[in-house]
């Protein structure tokens, strides 16, 4: 069981700088994400891509933002359960909460704080009629292990980024890859794309474009995939294969909190933005794109201003009837939970002669 | 209002929509079809309108001519599913006078 004061579910902008603001008041943070890293949509969707509205940022890469606000909560030490999606939440009658993931990994707080954003990120699945009976039976849509592909057959389907590095990856653990894409170009880093060229070349990538699979063929397990080419002629024909691993993307879900006994508005979770932006269930909190209000905009700086008063509230929860002030970082300085400290330099006193 | 243009949309339930769409704002027909509210939040323009989602994919169904497709938009329809050949990002599509009485239908959510 793993013990936190607030618990944060999504490790997206608006999660991670709440850790920031908990640990001024001395909270401790645990989040967790359905993503394996930290970041949520600037790591997933646009990594690579500007921010102009960020406060005293003119220009900051969605990826360079996460590293920031990692390195701006450090020293407040929060914990992290990634790669696995929140599932249920159940209320202790001291009124703290069991958050459990889809792996079973249970945490322990009194307060949670959905970050969620859109949702967690399911993958993308392609309209293939037999496709779900095969899901963990050869089909999988995101590699997590890649070990067990290990001189194995594996065709993988996809034109982006992710099926580009997984191709070039697996050329060197699977006996064969082949990577099958509806059009001869490719949409990904230019090195990703320069390097499956040269492992084509030397026969280590077979590459089939433009193709489609279209279908499964297997009993209990895959055994090839049906594929449609429609170079010159149309024609159909199978690969034989151990794995089949579609590549599409990844698709937010409001997914399992859905179900969790909040008040759900436009796909958003309705908080009291007069006060807190505490849900319907007292000691839940909804902050950033996850939640709606009147007027409410789905912008990271919202966000941030929407995780600093909740951390207050969440402070009340946690440490009823105490006395707490609002401080600047200015003048008390950041005291982390690894003993560190941050502190603005004294003004020198000296005579000037 | 001289700028506005009209524009038929028909949603995911097969409900057709007559709006009025600005052309000065910067909008896109994705943005559009978000502010009138005709696809329920968070199933449309998930990316922001980066042409990096497909979530705002639409098939034209009248004979107006549009923006040619730029490599971005090519190249996130050709993984989108539930591809046709009159389909687009609406993202992609900046509303413009041009496309006054524009009809598109919204691709089914994925």
């Amino acid at each position: 069981m793993i013990k936190t004061d607030i618990l944060i579910i999504g490790a997206g902008p608006t999660g991670l700088f709440t850790v920031f603001e908990a640990g001024l008041l001395k909270l401790k943070c645990h989040l967790i994400d359905a993503l394996p890293q930290p970041g949520g949509q600037c790591s997933e969707i646009y990594f690579k891509k500007p921010i102009y509205d960020i406060p005293a940022y003119p220009e900051i890469l969605a990826g360079d933002l996460t590293d920031k606000l990692l390195e701006q909560c450090k020293q407040f030490e929060p914990g992290f359960t990634l790669g696995e999606r929140a599932e249920t939440i159940d209320k202790q009658d001291d009124g703290t909460f069991i958050v459990t993931t889809n792996k079973g990994t249970k945490h322990h707080a009194p307060v949670v704080a959905i970050a969620g954003g859109l949702g967690s990120f399911e993958p993308r699945k392609p309209l293939i009629h037999n496709i779900e009976a095969f899901e963990d039976k050869g089909v999988e849509y995101m590699i997590k292990e890649p070990e067990m592909y290990r001189d194995k057959k594996v065709v993988i389907a996809g034109g982006g980024d992710s099926a580009l590095d997984w191709s070039i990856f697996l050329s060197d653990v699977a006996s064969e890859v082949t990577l099958i894409h509806r059009r001869n170009e490719f949409r990904g880093h230019l090195d990703s794309v320069e390097k499956v060229q040269e492992l084509k070349n030397l026969g280590k990538i077979n590459l089939i474009t433009p193709a489609e699979v279209t279908g499964i063929v297997g009993h209990h397990h895959v055994k090839a995939v049906v594929v449609s080419q429609a170079e010159h002629i149309e024609k159909e024909f199978e690969i034989e294969c151990d794995h089949f691993i579609p590549l599409f993307g990844l698709s937010p879900k409001l997914g399992p909190i859905a179900n969790w006994g909040l008040e759900i508005e436009k796909n958003a979770i309705k908080v009291n933005n007069a006060l807190d932006y505490q849900t319907n269930i007292p000691g839940v909190f909804a902050i950033g794109d996850v939640n709606t209000y009147p007027g409410k905009l789905k912008l990271i700086l919202c966000g941030f201003h929407e995780a600093t008063l909740m951390c207050q509230a969440a402070y009340q929860i946690i440490n009823p009837g105490k006395r707490y002030v609002l401080k600047y970082t200015t003048v008390s300085g950041v005291d982390g939970f690894d003993g560190s400290r941050k502190e603005a330099p004294k003004a020198v006193v000296k005579a000037i002669e | 209002m001289e700028q506005d243009v009209n524009i038929k949309i028909i949603d995911r339930d097969g409900v057709a929509h007559e709006v009025l769409a600005p052309t000065d704002m910067a909008m896109n027909l994705m943005e559009v079809v978000r502010s009138y509210e005709l696809a329920p939040e968070g199933t449309i323009g998930i990316c922001g309108g980066m042409a990096m989602c497909s979530s705002c994919q639409c098939y034209v169904l009248s004979d107006h001519e549009l923006p040619e497709m730029q490599d971005d938009e090519e190249a996130m329809l050709s993984e989108a599913f539930n591809v046709k050949d009159n389909s687009r990002l609406g993202c992609q599509l900046q509303i413009n006078p041009d496309m006054d009485g524009l009809e598109v239908e919204l691709a089914p959510e994925i």
